[in-house]
């Protein structure tokens, strides 16, 4: 079997603790939750440590916190595990597309260890990447780990490995926040800003930072305001994402459009903003046309690499009919195309 | 062989498989469980160069890493092995040159597994590089460098021709033709037990080796020759194992080198394979192109067809020189074919070798000629089901190519499944989207012919009693999760009355049990379990005749049944049956008895007939119902009917077992399982890589991919097997994959002529149908290659003998054949 490597673990007990040995050791220090990212990273060598901290320890970071059904800001802590964060009647009753994106997140084991926090650090992913150091070896690396080439896109400088969470584009259109704690102080940060469109460097996240929890605005889905998740993947489980679309539109009294947030996961290196999709959508009530637009455009700022599975010009293709379909759900429209027997369905 | 008796205790119901509760409360004990006193540990270090020669192998810095016990390099064991005597071109460790990544090149030995890993890692090769086969066609376009020196020349392992029968008469008396070209992806067994093996050196020279093996039998002689040993000395226990489908029915390398390492160090060592590894050995499914060209009647009859096949072997022969032939021979099986061409080769490539899994060489063509008969049925306006219903094979039928069938139930599977599935409503009618598809397939139940020549038994039982009542069997078979253990000791103990608690098993142990061949080409049902019968009767005579003198009774009136022997006229006349066995003993003294088996000699006597023949086929339909987003092209499997021949069932949960797990194997297949190949810009790189050599990338059904299975289990007793049973490990996978290919042409009106079916492939076809193209995604042609040696073969119905009209080596035989037969004659030239 693959084993993990050698390495210091620590268990803190709180979040100060946690800090504390991340400054004091400073790089070559991993956090650890639930450990369904790291372990296999590191056991595969792709990742390594020489101390990992485990986060499980420390009570005030789990559990989700805000007065349930009622409107207000609701935080969950960030190693709640994704299980918890689905099933919470909270969370399904004011942000469902949210829950279904978590339901959505690999097999029922992995959302019973990985937390929410974990799964919004993700490691970037890449099917150049995420192997063994034999088969790395074999391709004489890559530029992510130990080699100098991009081998998706390889006169690129930059790495395209691809962000695969489901958490993130979903809690990005929500218009969610996290609050990140350091030895020296602690900030709160948009969601959408916890991440960077690089392979490598994709989280704006320092070393030194805990992601400690996680904030929800305080308007839940209602008539006005409504959010939907959709996902493409192989299977009805286990498998990230080769696409997934994260839609929240709110509109006025008459039906017309105010506000829009679109976020595609799995066709950038981070929760991609389809701004001008959005755009399309705006001072106009929710419709067949505007939809269509909106598709496109979200197409259009896509960059699906060969990186992943199925292949890449029709996941090119995926994102228009997936991004119709998010929307033409808030729109209460027939989505246009099957929806996937893995997608909870949601309870509004 | 044996006949069906009249009233039966336990064959044919339900039973709980005899290891059933040991493998749900973990006391099996697996070859990874095993551990022994001063047991160390074993990693391979594999090649991370496609195709290279070795310059020099470094171990300088391996050595000194903590924990090092020793190494092995490909000097160490020079012998080859192979399973087939005619190719034997494999090392326990690379010698010279490496030809996959993966390929095993340095043995390391350390006190623990992470000291042997990073030893492994320590190691330091200097490559020569040669330039990379990966295709088919790359082999036929580069016949240099060469991976191989043997083989049909170039980078061709194999190229054969064989013509039943006057084929272009055949295609004269033809009212159409159709022809079709399509494409079988390659995929793995993916059994859920990684390989490993443990092995016990002792002082006397001697070496058990414990593997989670399908063929300890082969192991066992590959073993011997590569170590150099006495055959006697070497022993090999095949561990249960978690799952083999074929990916454990060739000898591994790391199989040999564990061996050796133990003799070398003189303490026991074990490797336990990762996942990767296991993507590394392989033997699965050849990647295979197709062309077919088959001539019908305005009412559908079959003419004659020509098949070609082209399969892509990867680094090493394997099974490739059956492989080839099974490509092609099991085609005249399911329906009448009265003249057949069949044309094939299998070219080495940069990649793991490829090998059996579950349907050996025939899933591949199967959906070929399934598919086609589909698109043939479209074309001539009739329906599928009644296509093939039309030209089904009778039972006896000596086929174009010379197998002898038994009997035949496909005609009750296809109406089976027509029934449950509603197709004479639905096929055809249902809305746009949503799709049915038909088709069928025919397996052997063993092979006629071993692996190498010689005319002992292929599978071989002991049995021992005593005065305890209890019987101790004595079996080679290894068991590898499909229940072979169950129907050995089922069939003992249905013919002697006794209940299945009261049998106590040995299998798989060389040194133990007598000579079985292993746990593949599904020959265990009916060739263990004829020599189980046999040995179980012999057995039940002992003790009849015992019993029939102290009772004065005629030994035909006694009955064994409920753990007793009884007069079957007065039934309070009897004893239990350890008292029966007691009377026995005291009668001949110590018991113990043997069963043998070997398959009746077949009629085909031309090179290449040993592919093929089997004592009985098993049959298969299936209709498989669909639904397809033609906006996406992705596609739902809704539902299977699958009806399989099982001539009678030995212990029907096991059969029904059987059945659903090779339609989940045959959607995987259909639906995306894929052993994908990656090369690296060329200017960049010469790397040639397994895509996706892992449990999550590789992708396999989930049981939320998967629908309800409805199975019908079509019971007709054969008389090749006992107690009439067939085969079910592999048959009912094949009709899956052309079943879900005709669905998805009945759902949306294209063809995706080739597997696994990608939405893109679907949604590529749709768009095509829509601007007026030809609605099908497949390969366009099949390598323009030339045939020159055809072996021409008349059939039995032109009046053939079953030899080659042009092949030296068919006629030698006969000669040999009619000689032993008449001994006078011997020196007449034939």
């Amino acid at each position: 079997m693959l084993r993990l490597p050698r390495f210091e673990f620590r268990v803190a007990g709180s979040a100060s603790e946690a800090v504390a040995i991340l400054a004091g050791e400073g790089p070559g220090t991993r956090l650890v939750a639930g450990g369904t990212d790291l372990w296999p990273n590191m056991k595969r060598r792709h990742q390594s440590a020489r101390t990992v901290v485990s986060l499980m320890s420390i009570p005030e970071l789990q559990g989700i916190v805000g007065n349930g059904g009622g409107e207000g800001e609701l935080r969950i802590g960030a190693t709640t595990c994704l299980a918890d964060v689905a099933a919470s009647a909270t969370v399904r009753e004011r942000y469902p597309a949210l829950a279904r994106a978590v339901d959505a997140i690999s097999s029922p084991p992995l959302r019973n260890m990985g937390t929410l926090g974990g799964n919004l650090c993700l490691d970037t992913r890449c099917t150049y990447y995420n192997q063994t150091e034999e088969w790395r070896r074999s391709i004489d690396y890559c530029m992510k780990e130990a080699g100098s080439v991009c081998w998706v896109a390889p006169s690129s400088p930059r790495c395209w490995a691809h962000s695969a969470s489901d958490s993130a584009p979903m809690l990005a259109a929500l218009g969610g926040r996290v609050k990140l704690v350091s030895a020296a102080g602690e900030r709160v940060l948009p969601v959408a800003e916890l991440f960077a469109n690089d392979g490598i460097d994709y989280l704006e996240k320092a070393a030194d930072e805990l992601l400690t929890e996680v904030l929800l605005p305080p308007e839940s889905d209602s008539r006005h305001s409504k959010s939907s998740f959709w996902k493409l993947r192989r299977r009805g489980s286990i498998d990230f994402a080769v696409l997934s679309v994260a839609a929240w539109v709110r509109t006025d009294a008459a039906g017309v459009v105010e506000e829009a947030r679109i976020y595609l996961g799995a066709v950038a290196s981070a929760p991609l903003a389809a701004t001008s999709a959005a755009a399309a959508l705006l001072g106009e009530p929710l419709g067949e046309e505007s939809i269509a637009e909106a598709a496109r455009r979200a197409r259009k700022a896509a960059t699906p690499m060969d990186n992943t599975d199925f292949q890449v010009q029709w996941r090119g293709r995926m994102v228009e009919l997936y991004t119709a379909a998010a929307l033409r759900e808030i729109a209460g429209l027939d989505p246009g195309v099957r929806a996937p027997r893995h997608l909870t369905v949601l309870s509004s | 062989m044996t006949e069906p008796r009249a009233a039966l205790n336990l064959i044919g119901k339900p039973f709980r498989r005899v290891d059933g509760r040991a493998k749900v409360t973990g006391q099996t004990r697996f070859a990874d469980d095993l551990t022994f006193p001063r047991m160390c540990f074993m990693r391979l270090h594999r090649s991370t160069v496609p195709h290279a020669r070795i310059v020099e192998i470094h171990l300088e810095k391996a050595e000194k890493m903590p924990g090092v016990l020793g190494f092995l390099t490909g000097e160490d064991l020079p012998v080859s092995f192979g399973i087939l005597p005619m190719s034997r071109d494999e090392h326990g460790l690379a010698v010279g040159k490496v030809r996959y990544v993966g390929d095993p090149v340095v043995a390391v030995a350390a006190l623990t597994e992470e000291q042997a890993e990073a030893a492994a890692r320590a190691v330091e090769i200097e490559y020569e590089p040669l330039a990379t086969i990966s295709s088919v066609e790359e082999a036929l376009a580069n016949p240099e460098p060469r991976i191989h020196e043997h083989g049909s020349g170039g980078n061709l392992h194999r190229k054969k021709s064989m013509i039943f029968g006057d084929l272009e008469q055949g295609f004269e008396e033809a009212d159409v033709i159709f022809e079709d070209t399509l494409f079988y992806g390659g995929n793995t067994h993916l059994a859920m037990e990684q390989h490993a093996s443990v092995a016990v050196p002792e002082d006397d020279e001697r070496v058990t080796l414990y593997s989670s093996t399908q063929i300890p039998h082969y192991v066992h002689r590959a073993l011997a020759r590569v170590l150099e040993l006495p055959a006697s000395r070497v022993r090999v226990v095949a561990c249960p194992n978690g799952g083999g489908f074929g990916g454990k029915s060739d000898i591994m390398n790391h199989e040999i080198v564990t061996a050796k390492m133990a003799l070398v160090l003189g303490r026991p060592v074990k490797i336990s394979l990762t996942r990767e590894e296991v993507f590394y050995c392989h033997r699965g499914r050849h990647p295979m192109l197709m062309h077919l060209r088959t001539g019908f009647g305005k009412d559908g009859s079959l003419k004659a067809q020509h098949l070609k096949t082209a399969l892509d072997g990867g680094a090493y022969s394997s099974y490739g020189v059956a492989s080839t032939l099974y490509a092609g021979a099991l085609q005249t099986a399911t329906y009448e074919l009265p003249r057949y061409r069949f044309d094939t080769l299998r070219a080495f490539t940069n990649k793991p070798p490829c090998g059996p899994k579950r349907g050996h060489g025939t899933p591949q063509p199967r959906f070929g000629y399934e598919v086609h008969l589909d698109k043939a049925a479209h074309a001539l306006g009739i329906d599928p089901a009644d296509l093939r219903l039309r030209n089904l094979a009778p039972a006896g039928l000596i086929t174009a190519n010379w197998l002898q069938l038994s009997s035949v139930g496909l005609g009750r599977c296809i109406e089976a499944v027509v029934e449950g599935s509603g197709w004479r409503r639905r096929y055809g009618k249902l809305p746009h989207g949503r799709g049915l598809g038909l088709a069928c397939g025919a397996y052997i139940c063993g092979v006629g012919l071993p692996l190498y020549r010689g005319e002992m038994p292929h599978s071989g039982v002991q049995l021992k009693l005593d005065r305890s009542g209890g019987v101790a069997v004595f079996c080679g078979q290894a068991e590898i999760g499909q229940g072979s253990d169950s129907v050995l000791a089922a069939i003992v103990a249905e013919v002697l009355g006794i209940e299945l608690a009261d049998i106590r098993l040995v299998v798989a142990d060389t040194d133990l049990t007598p000579v079985e061949f292993g746990s593949y080409a599904s020959r265990v049902t009916v060739m263990m379990g004829n020599a189980a019968y046999d040995g179980a009767q012999r057995a039940r005579e002992l003790i009849a005749t015992a019993v029939a003198e102290r009772f004065e009774v005629d030994s035909e009136r006694l009955v064994f049944a409920e753990s007793r022997v009884f007069d079957a006229e007065d039934p309070e006349k009897g004893l239990s049956f350890a008292a029966a066995v007691a009377i026995a003993e005291t009668r001949f003294g110590t018991l113990g008895t043997t069963g043998s088996y070997r398959p009746p000699t077949p009629p085909g006597r031309f090179q290449g007939s040993g592919v093929g023949p089997s004592p009985t086929y098993s049959y298969s339909a299936a209709v498989i119902e669909v639904e397809v987003d033609p906006a996406t092209g992705l596609f739902d499997v809704e539902h299977v009917w699958i009806a399989h021949d099982i001539g009678r069932c030995i212990n029907p949960a096991l059969v029904v077992g059987q059945v659903e797990g090779s339609v989940y194997m045959g959607l995987g297949e259909v639906m995306m399982e894929e052993q994908a190949f990656r090369r690296l810009p060329p200017r960049l790189s010469g790397a040639l890589v397994h895509k996706t050599p892992s449990l999550l990338e590789y992708k396999s059904p989930t049981f939320r991919d998967v629908p309800p299975v409805t199975t019908y289990l079509i019971e007709e007793p054969d008389p090749a097997g006992p107690f009439g049973a067939k085969e079910v490990g592999q048959g009912p996978l094949l009709p899956i994959p052309p079943a879900a290919a005709n669905a998805v042409f009945d759902a949306v009106g294209v063809r995706v002529d080739q597997v696994p079916i990608h939405p893109h492939m679907i949604l590529r076809a749709l768009e095509d149908k829509a601007r007026g193209k030809e609605g099908r995604f497949g390969p366009a042609a099949f390598p323009d290659v030339d045939f020159p040696r055809n072996l021409i073969v008349p059939t039995p119905a032109e009046g053939g003998d079953g030899t080659a009209l042009n092949d030296p080596r068919s006629q030698k035989q006969a000669g040999r054949q009619a000689a032993k037969e008449k001994p006078s004659a011997a020196s007449a030239p034939v």
